[in-house]
């Protein structure tokens, strides 16, 4: 428990810090002083990112943990199993060819080709053998690589090369008030999992397995896999891919926990959170007062975290 | 990879054709590359189109002969230099150079002296890199790869945190200068990167008895008389060497490798790199300029044919995880 403790006012830290971190001054003196100008900065601007960053790192880790579970493998998140990528071109699919739809119609077209993403994922993996774990990251890789690689090309085509950058690389910076709140769907959707974390465990054992238990198979993953994807397409719409995000929390928990999904999830979500909040912090300092964007930052930590897993003693996969 | 031994006498002489015809459609797409839609000035065009086509030449053999020696001393097909992150390896070390010295100091110093210290910083490094990921305790083909895959975009990100730390009126200036695409063939480089890959082709021609027994395998290898570490250490130079020409040239190919030395092997009916090196050389000759001469003059779009690459590659890399050609 007390591990726990720690990481929930290393979490509060963290939040409290980004509320006050940035390039104008903003003390909380001013703020309990009522100040007006930095309430106002407060409630527009800092609160509004803070609870983004939150609300985005908490439910993509969340969505990670659904992947792993649904795909029986430690690697496997949106970002590696081409759902992140399928939602982008539905984005720019939505962008083409419904310029005037309001965003949560554009939303939900990305999620559909994310869900699409994350069934052509897992309907390669039923058909191959997987004579190693490490070939599910490869082949969901490798997948997002294609996906984005057509991507890039109509994006060419169409001159949106420059949308298209907005929202391939995770960025908080333009968050404001009025314009994060579709967030909150996001999390309540991976909320959810927590209530049906037992069917997906179970699922996660297989098909026979689950079938056998009497539990509905296909509705199970086509839930599961509905929950990563929409939360995949509202992250990816409002701020950007960040990448290994799901990758990371999950399996930080995973090493304090061990396997069990319900009682993983909100440290999960918390670890994720944190994760976000610390790489989002890290961005708007290292360059101050310039920012880099948390889709760069988490790449960086996100692929040293992966390589640690893939080379690490604990975890020796090969 | 186990050579096929018991290859027919006569293909040699299949070979031999068909590089022989190979050769002939690289012409053909050499020639229509330098003459079709010529509009006004010939003396002009030529110029222009002879340089371009020069870069093209030289990235193509210096892709195909980086991979297939990477292949024959990983022993199998689907790993390749810049699957493994050579490419990315090159522009972050290039990055952070421009981050260290700056615009102002880079102006001064010789650019063919700089690509030289950044080869042979690029060399020196993936040597390290590599040897450790060969000969260290990794033996699963599957982590090499997904290690490789990983490194790749751990040193893209750190390019990117580096260019974006640079004064961004600089960086604009410098993204012209020090980051090439196909479309920006670097051609100041053109000269120094001739002398390296010709001098890199010449010691592998000379080695292409060795690479044929490195291609048995480890074990095969040594109980046939072959220095294994010394040996695999060299190509791996060589590799870098020539993978830091192509990337300086026209910048990062993720796939292009993996494509045309598979279609070599597909072609050439033997596992004697006097064959198959010659082969995916001009294959990727043949592809390059073949089509970069469609895409620019016929569909117009300018800068697809990296995306093109990357897209088939893809596929064709998928393809070979899911037939379980990685064993």
């Amino acid at each position: 428990m007390t591990r726990t403790a720690a990481a929930v006012a290393v979490f509060l830290l963290l939040a409290v810090a980004s509320l006050f971190a940035g390039v104008s001054d903003l003390t909380p003196g001013a703020v309990l002083a009522g100040d007006p100008a930095a309430l106002n900065l407060l409630l527009t601007s800092r609160a509004p990112r803070t609870i983004a960053v939150v609300l985005a790192g908490g439910s993509v880790a969340i969505a990670g943990l659904i992947m792993q579970m649904l795909a029986r493998n430690r690697f496997a998140e949106p970002s590696t199993s081409g759902t992140v990528d399928a939602a982008s071109l539905g984005m720019l699919c939505a962008t083409l060819l419904l310029p005037d739809m309001p965003v949560i119609v554009k939303m939900m077209v990305a999620a559909a080709f994310a869900l699409a993403g994350a069934g052509l994922f897992m309907g390669v993996l039923a058909r191959i053998p997987l004579s190693s774990p490490l070939v599910t990251p490869l082949v969901g890789l490798m997948l997002g690589n294609v996906i984005g690689a057509a991507t890039s090309f109509i994006a060419y085509r169409y001159d949106l090369l420059q949308s298209l950058a907005a929202w391939s690389n995770g960025d908080f910076s333009t968050i404001l008030r009025g314009r994060y709140e579709l967030l909150w769907a996001a999390f309540a959707l991976a909320a959810l999992a927590w209530f049906t974390a037992d069917r997906l465990t179970v699922a996660g054992l297989g098909r026979d397995f689950s079938v056998n238990l009497g539990l509905n198979y296909r509705r199970v993953l086509l839930f599961g896999l509905s929950i990563v994807a929409m939360v995949t397409a509202m992250v990816v719409t409002t701020v950007g891919m960040i990448p290994f995000l799901g990758l990371a929390a999950p399996n930080l928990a995973s090493m304090a926990l061990g396997d069990n999904m319900r009682r993983a999830i909100p440290l999960t979500a918390l670890l994720g959170a944190g994760l976000a909040l610390a790489c989002d912090l890290l961005g708007r300092l290292v360059n101050y007062p310039f920012e880099i964007p948390i889709g760069t930052m988490m790449g960086v930590i996100g692929s040293v975290l992966f390589l640690y897993l893939l080379l690490g003693k604990r975890f020796r996969a090969g | 990879m186990p050579a096929d031994l018991t290859a027919s006498p006569g293909s040699g002489r299949s070979g031999g054709l068909i590089l022989l015809a190979l050769l002939v459609i690289a012409l053909f797409a050499c020639t229509a590359f330098m003459t079709v839609g010529v509009t006004g000035g010939w003396a002009f065009v030529l110029q222009l189109r002879a340089v371009k086509l020069a870069a093209l030449l030289l990235v193509g053999c210096a892709i195909a002969l980086a991979t297939v020696l990477f292949q024959t001393v990983s022993g199998n097909r689907i790993l390749t230099p810049s699957i493994m992150g050579f490419d990315a390896l090159y522009i972050l070390i290039q990055t952070a150079a421009v981050f260290a010295i700056g615009a102002s100091g880079l102006n001064l110093v010789d650019k063919r002296l700089l690509f030289l210290g950044q080869a042979a910083l690029m060399t020196a490094f993936a040597a390290l890199l590599y040897r450790w990921l060969f000969t260290g305790a990794v033996r699963s083909l599957h982590l090499l790869l997904l290690a490789g895959v990983v490194l790749g975009m751990l040193f893209r990100s750190i390019s990117n945190i580096l260019q974006r730390m640079i004064d961004p009126n600089e960086f604009v200036v410098l993204q012209d200068r020090f980051f090439a695409s196909f479309n920006t063939v670097d051609t100041t480089l053109l000269g120094v990167a001739a002398v390296i890959i010709a001098l890199a082709a010449i010691a592998i021609w000379r080695m292409r008895a060795t690479l044929d027994v490195l291609g048995l395998g480890r074990d095969a290898a040594i109980a046939l008389g072959v220095p294994y570490k010394r040996t695999t250490m060299t190509v791996l130079l060589l590799v870098a060497a020539l993978t830091s020409t192509s990337t300086a040239l026209v910048g990062p190919v993720a796939f292009f490798g993996l494509l045309v030395a598979n279609m070599a092997y597909a072609l050439i009916p033997s596992h004697r790199h006097a064959l198959t090196l010659p082969a995916a050389a001009l294959i990727a000759v043949i592809c390059l300029v073949g089509g970069q001469t469609v895409l620019e003059r016929v569909f117009a779009f300018n800068t697809a044919l990296a995306i093109i690459v990357e897209f088939l590659g893809g596929i064709v890399f998928l393809f070979m995880l899911v037939r379980g050609a990685v064993r």
